[in-house]
């Protein structure tokens, strides 16, 4: 009895004890303070966002990030104000078809360009690809004629097309199709199914988290998108969400604080996207190599 | 159940031909192995059958009818793969109904057709599972049942025990067996391994370098090989091979033994090859004479590796009692189990 109470006695005292702790070292020390001074510069602009959204104008030029009066005047002014529900509307019908869209068109091109063989493919891949090296700014001027000619000009459809396919999305996709085994492919083919219900059947679910991945990218594009949706709308009941809240204010003073009450409602469903789905976005971005 | 005729079956990539003219036929209801090394065309034969590659030239005829311009889906056929090809993302249910999908039958005829496959296959219990809560053999069994629902007129097997371990690889290769003996269809398996096909087949396809080197049952290709390479492909251990001259009454061999007994014409080289189970440790007149190297024991046998004039010979001995390492032994083998091969052409004399 007596030899087990005194390895009962060693023993508790062993769990007792704390494990020693290992002294952080200089190179940690450094890493967590690049990381803390990261995060807060990735936070300090939101922070701000929300900030001004709670200030009276006369305090917005303040830099003080908590208000002296805090008020929720300006998110009633906002959310009274008509047009701003217009907007965000316009701005869910874009981001969603765009989304939409690229999701079908996107992994249409890059299974095609991955598990078809035929003349001219890697042309192909490398054309739609060098898209990627134009910036959007060179293209504005093109799509405005275009869009004229057509007679798109203040429509959705205007502000649509010139995304509702992108070299990216095509780019990802064709890389996560490389992951699906050709013999999934071709099993199907002996079970009868035509290309396209392969496609459908058995290609598109296997790459779910490209996909995912591709409609947050995608979603959050069109959704924060500016130049394009300024230039190819007119009236103010065809803006999206960033458009129509830079116009707030008057021709003496841009009003912030409505701006950044209407980018702080306006980032809540990019948010809630986000947050479904971050684990797959991770995993897209981890996959094709790429960043966002 | 249909017969499989292959006419003059030539494939080539870009400029390398990498079959040359196969000619092949397949009775009905037949199970038939291609075996052969890596590269050898076993793998790109059977996919020209399944209408996955296009044939350069030649026919491809299954049931009577030459289906070289039919879809993959129009030539009545079923596959399994090497890796399963089993979709992860459907129950097991769904994968082996998945086949079923164009079929023009009622949903009832179809879940009952699922279910009867499932309980010869034995996994009724799995139906609801998904392939990732499967073990290696219980996925090969889903790949089969993918193959088998359909009821095709062949069944076309691409290497699809070779992911599975040594143990699970003999029971499934059994079950495989049992399986067409039971449905009777008429199967082509292709396997690297000649283990399973001398264990399968009804007759066995040897291919080496785009051509057939013998087709015959087991029996055939394993007693009466028609050259040094099947007679070295098939048999573990592969075929002792000696060089010779022919003699009269008949070889000569480099180490001065005169061998008695097969006719060899006079003169003419050639390779004497024996069976490591034909050779017997025996005082009389041997055929090679050496020492032993090397010592592989497997319990009721055991492997010797002996060094004699004209190289290394493997030779069985009793599990119990095997001669020492560095002792010389004296090896004879019955004339009718000896082979003898043309040296300039390798194709078997008789």
């Amino acid at each position: 009895m007596a030899v087990v109470e005194e390895i009962r006695a060693s023993s508790e005292a062993l769990l007792s004890a704390k494990a020693p702790r290992k002294p952080a070292n200089m190179g940690q020390i450094i890493r967590w303070l690049l990381l803390f001074g990261g995060g807060i510069l990735m936070v300090m602009p939101i922070a701000y966002m929300i900030s001004t959204s709670l200030k009276w104008p006369h305090e917005v030029y303040n830099v003080n990030l908590i208000p002296v009066e805090p008020t929720i005047e300006n998110y009633t002014f906002v959310l009274e104000d008509g047009r701003f529900y217009g907007w965000f509307i316009n701005s869910i019908i874009i981001a969603t078809i765009t989304t939409i869209c690229n999701l079908l068109f996107d992994s249409l091109v890059g299974y095609t360009l991955c598990k078809f063989r035929f003349p001219g493919r890697y042309i192909i891949f490398i054309a739609i690809l060098s898209t990627l090296m134009i910036p959007t700014e060179m293209l504005v001027i093109p799509w405005y004629l275009m869009s004229q000619q057509f007679g798109w000009l203040d429509t959705y459809w205007g502000i649509m097309f010139p995304g509702l396919m992108t070299a990216f999305g095509t780019f990802l996709m064709k890389q996560f199709f490389e992951t699906v085994p050709d013999d999934f492919i071709e099993a199907a083919r002996i079970d009868g199914l035509n290309e396209l219900q392969i496609w459908w059947t058995v290609a598109m679910p296997l790459v779910k988290p490209a996909l995912a991945a591709l409609a947050i990218f995608v979603f959050l594009g069109n959704w924060t998108a500016f130049i394009w949706p300024l230039i190819v709308t007119n009236s103010v009941e065809m803006y999206t969400l960033p458009v129509g809240l830079s116009g707030f204010g008057d021709e003496a003073d841009v009003a912030w604080e409505l701006i950044m009450t209407g980018a702080a409602i306006s980032t809540i469903p990019t948010l809630i996207v986000f947050l479904i789905f971050q684990r797959f976005i991770i995993r897209g971005v981890v996959m094709a190599g790429l960043k966002g | 159940m249909a017969t499989l005729s292959l006419r003059q079956l030539t494939k080539t990539y870009e400029k390398t031909e990498v079959l040359h003219g196969i000619d092949l036929s397949i009775e009905d209801g037949e199970f038939v192995v291609f075996v052969g090394p890596s590269g050898c065309g076993k793998s790109t034969t059977l996919r020209l059958i399944a209408g996955l590659e296009e044939a350069t030239s030649g026919d491809i005829e299954i049931a009577g009818r030459v289906v070289n311009n039919l879809e993959p889906k129009e030539r009545d056929i079923a596959m399994v793969f090497q890796n399963y090809a089993i979709y992860p993302h459907m129950t097991v249910r769904k994968n082996i109904g998945f086949g079923l999908r164009t079929a023009k039958m009622s949903r009832a005829d179809k879940e009952a057709r699922i279910d009867e496959v499932a309980a010869i296959l034995d996994m009724t219990e799995l139906l609801s599972r998904k392939p990732s809560q499967l073990s290696g053999g219980q996925r090969q069994r889903v790949a089969i049942g993918r193959a088998m629902v359909r009821d095709p007129a062949v069944f076309l097997f691409d290497e699809p025990l070779s992911n599975l371990d040594a143990q699970l690889r003999t029971q499934m290769r059994l079950e495989i067996k049992k399986l067409h003996q039971r449905v009777g269809n008429t199967i082509v398996f292709v396997t690297h391994d000649q283990v399973e096909a001398m264990t399968m087949a009804d007759r066995i396809v040897i291919m080496k370098d785009g051509h057939i080197q013998q087709v015959g049952t087991p029996d055939e290709v394993y007693h009466a090989p028609a050259n040094t390479f099947v007679a070295q492909f098939i048999g573990a251990p592969s075929m002792n091979m000696l060089q010779g001259v022919g003699a009269e009454g008949g070889i000569s061999l480099p180490s001065g033994i005169q061998f008695r007994g097969p006719l060899a014409p006079n003169g003419v080289p050639l390779v004497l090859g024996v069976r490591p189970d034909d050779l017997h440790l025996d005082d009389g007149e041997p055929l090679v004479e050496g020492q032993v190297a090397v010592r592989e024991p497997l319990g009721h046998e055991t492997l010797i590796y002996v060094t004699t004039q004209g190289g290394e010979i493997i030779a069985k001995a009793d599990g119990r009692r095997p001669p020492d390492v560095g002792e010389t032994v004296r090896l004879r083998a019955r004339p009718d189990r000896v082979h003898i091969f043309d040296a300039a052409t390798g194709q078997a004399i008789r």
